[in-house]
């Protein structure tokens, strides 16, 4: 079937000016904030904003499963899909997955760095990626062995594809489910010291410096590391790192009454540790916010909390999360679709993630100020195991578009 | 032995105000007079227990108590069994520990067995901490926290105040060092709460490795060295030290624990002279405890608070079928 050209007018680009967008053969064919600048082309589609927001489709990097439901209610059109359910440690594996969202969802498979990730021997990481893997991650867990991770590193980068790694000690992690701190010791539960990811962080770090191979920490949660990484930065290392909105907005506080939608890893942190985490989603440090998603039911829920496996359907929940961070004025718009969209693509090598004439025509449209409120119980994700159960927020995506075709 | 007067029923808000939980899951969700009236409550099953032959009461006939016990346990349940029994209820006892979730069922899948069995009070020990809240949300009928992880043991806190009361005469304005393995233990966190709760000056004392983090924020004293931690202390509690801790992970060794941290004669001339030693057993004689210690006949209390469990649970389960069973002004 023929693709219908499209144009959508009266629309605020990146949430800033006014202006209209039009889209042919499913890719940008121009932009501008005159309307009658961009040409409509006949039998066009032709949409009326109103004045929502128009951004490249989200760009979630690290999920857990392909939730098409979750994603197109969160406005994300591609998903990099981490090895660990399903075990992309093989080329035939990985040509699946990529094919796992097709045709309305891109997935852009994340290769196991080593065999069944269990940080022993490597992957065939350059076969994975002939297969359509876009990176190379180490799981949930990192790796322990020092120099398996040392070789990793520069084999990947030989390969041109950056390493994500998880960064807790696993020593001092050993049987933990929280951070040391008041709330676990009240509650009971083995925790312990945030100095877990710094030591971890602190060691990467030193392997890229001696590779000079580009490492992405998927998730950075505590002031120690994040400043680690800050200095590294300055020092031109090629590091990058994430964070999911849950340890943007709830500390340890939030697994009071033992809730195992809180039970996440790494766990919750303090509130100093959270107020540096905004602080370096504010100055530059943090690169990537994604959801995390990884919807998990009762079967691995509903369980004393300890016992409860870490994770949360964060898909549904990431813009909105996202555009509070706008509001509450840590991070204007455009920052917010680097951190959503832009650099995940970097990292993954695709041409996609901004409004560019000639880029794929990945959109969404946003009202970015529709009041709702998270429901664990109507949810999209095949399971509602949110942290944010009953929290209202702000902000949807009212349209979806995937190579100029609207999917939603 | 001093004996305590309880406060007159006048003292506490009239009929279900006093106690106005459905469950007895934690110290935490208690207030003060709360654990007054609990232990005030209990006086009256000491002396009955006391009483001779005939040590029963029909208050919780024809009530059906399930001691479900995910951990193994063999005091805790005899207690909560005797007590129920006491109090003329049909107790049932299912060992969890070695039945259906060796099989793969899921707790709810077991609490939701049980709730359709319909209990009228549930007596719950499990080793996960929070365990037993997550039943209580799912059942229709009271439940009693027996020991959830490291997280609560609440009957021993309340066995322990009514313990301390009867001894001292008060359970306010006393300083209490409670030794061992703080870490790991629900009866410390337990009585950590009730015992600041009701007013008296609280003392940690274990190794580095067996003090749980933030434990200050528990308005604890925290002492690493033994002799300073019980100076002066009127009560001295002690704590199991579980076999496996002595491995090399957390401790060198049984024979080096004894040496820093057992109760010694000696050491325990450090507390005050009329200081009294507990422990909620079972215990490590010659490792936490020398024997002549546990055994001292007028200062240690270890057998009284075996007495003092079966009263305390008895009033624990009287009260808490008391909506149940209609008490007037329980509603």
């Amino acid at each position: 079937m023929e693709l219908k050209p499209l144009t959508i007018h009266n629309a605020r680009l990146m949430g800033g000016e006014l202006g209209s967008i039009s889209v042919d053969q499913g890719r940008i064919s121009a932009i501008n904030s005159d309307a009658a600048q961009v040409p409509t082309a006949q039998g066009a589609d032709i949409i009326d904003a109103q004045g929502q927001w128009l951004a490249p489709g989200i760009i979630d990097l690290g999920v857990f499963a392909t939730d098409k439901p979750a994603f197109h209610f969160g406005g994300i059109t591609r998903a990099a899909l981490m090895p660990d359910s399903g075990m992309l440690d093989s080329a035939g594996l990985v040509e699946r997955a990529a094919k796992g969202g097709k045709p309305d969802l891109w997935v852009h498979p994340i290769a196991a760095a080593t065999k069944n990730l269990a940080g022993r021997e490597m992957a065939e990481i350059g076969l994975m990626k002939a297969a359509g893997a876009r990176a190379v991650a180490t799981g949930r867990d990192r790796i322990a062995d020092s120099g398996v991770m040392r070789r990793l590193l520069s084999y990947a980068a030989s390969l041109g594809l950056t390493t994500i790694t998880h960064a807790e000690d696993e020593g001092i992690t050993a049987g933990s489910v929280a951070t040391d701190g008041e709330m676990a010791t009240r509650l009971g539960l083995s925790s312990a010291p945030s100095i877990a990811e710094a030591i971890a962080v602190s060691r990467d770090l030193l392997l890229v410096e001696q590779t000079g191979a580009p490492l992405h920490f998927r998730q950075v949660t505590t002031a120690r590391a994040l400043d680690m990484i800050r200095t590294a930065k300055a020092q031109g290392l090629p590091v990058t790192c994430g964070i999911t909105p849950a340890h943007l907005f709830l500390s340890e506080t939030a697994i009071g009454g033992f809730r195992s939608f809180a039970r996440l890893s790494p766990p919750l942190r303090s509130e100093d540790d959270r107020a540096a985490c905004l602080a370096a989603i504010a100055d530059g440090t943090i690169d990537i916010l994604s959801s995390g998603h990884d919807p998990r039911g009762p079967e691995d829920k509903r369980l004393p909390f300890a016992e409860a496996l870490p994770g949360m359907a964060g898909a549904e929940s990431l813009l909105a999360l996202g555009l509070q961070l706008v509001r509450d004025g840590h991070i204007n718009a455009v920052r917010l679709f680097d951190l959503l969209a832009a650099n995940p693509a970097k990292l993954l090598g695709v041409d996609a993630g901004h409004l560019s004439i000639g880029a794929e025509a990945d959109l969404i449209l946003i009202n970015e100020g529709t009041p709702w409120k998270m429901d664990a119980k109507k949810m999209a994700a095949y399971a509602g195991n949110t942290p944010f159960d009953g929290m209202p927020v702000q902000g949807r995506a009212t349209m979806i578009f995937k190579g100029g075709k609207r999917i939603r | 032995m001093n004996s305590h007067i309880p406060r007159p029923a006048s003292d506490y808000p009239p009929g279900g105000d006093a106690f106005p939980h459905r469950h007895l899951i934690g110290i935490a969700q208690l207030t003060p007079w709360e654990i007054s009236y609990i232990l005030d409550a209990a006086e009256q099953w000491v002396e009955m227990n006391r009483s001779g032959a005939a040590k029963h009461d029909d208050a919780l006939a024809g009530l059906t108590i399930i001691n479900a016990f995910f951990e193994n346990s063999t005091r805790t349940l005899l207690s909560f069994e005797i007590a129920g029994k006491r109090l003329g209820a049909d107790v049932v006892n299912m060992n969890a520990a070695q039945s259906s979730l060796k099989k793969g069922e899921t707790l709810i899948d077991t609490a939701m067995t049980l709730n359709a069995m319909r209990a009228d009070a549930i007596v719950i020990r499990h080793a996960s901490s929070g365990a037993v809240q997550l039943i209580a949300d799912k059942v229709d009928c009271p439940v009693l926290n027996a020991g959830d992880g490291r997280h609560e043991h609440p009957t021993q806190a309340l066995l322990d105040a009514l313990t301390i009361r009867r001894n001292k005469g008060r359970v306010e304005g006393l300083t209490i060092a409670i030794c061992g393995d703080v870490l790991h233990s629900r009866v410390a966190r337990s009585n950590i709460l009730a015992l600041t709760l009701l007013g008296n000056e609280v003392r940690v004392v274990a190794p580095a490795t067996l003090l749980p983090p933030a434990i200050e924020r528990m308005h604890v004293q925290v002492f690493t060295d033994m002799d300073e931690g019980i100076k002066g202390a009127d009560v001295v509690m002690m704590l199991r030290l579980q076999n496996e801790r002595m491995d090399g992970a957390y401790l060198p060794s049984a024979r080096e624990y004894h040496e820093l941290y057992g109760l010694t004669p000696k050491r325990l001339e450090l507390a005050k002279e009329d200081a009294i030693i507990m422990h909620p057993g079972p215990m490590n004689r010659g490792v936490e405890i020398d024997s002549i210690v546990a055994d001292h006949p007028t200062r240690s209390v270890v057998t009284q608070q075996v007495e003092m469990g079966v009263a305390v649970r008895m009033a624990c389960l009287d009260i808490l079928t008391r909506r149940k069973r209609k008490v007037s002004g329980w509603n």
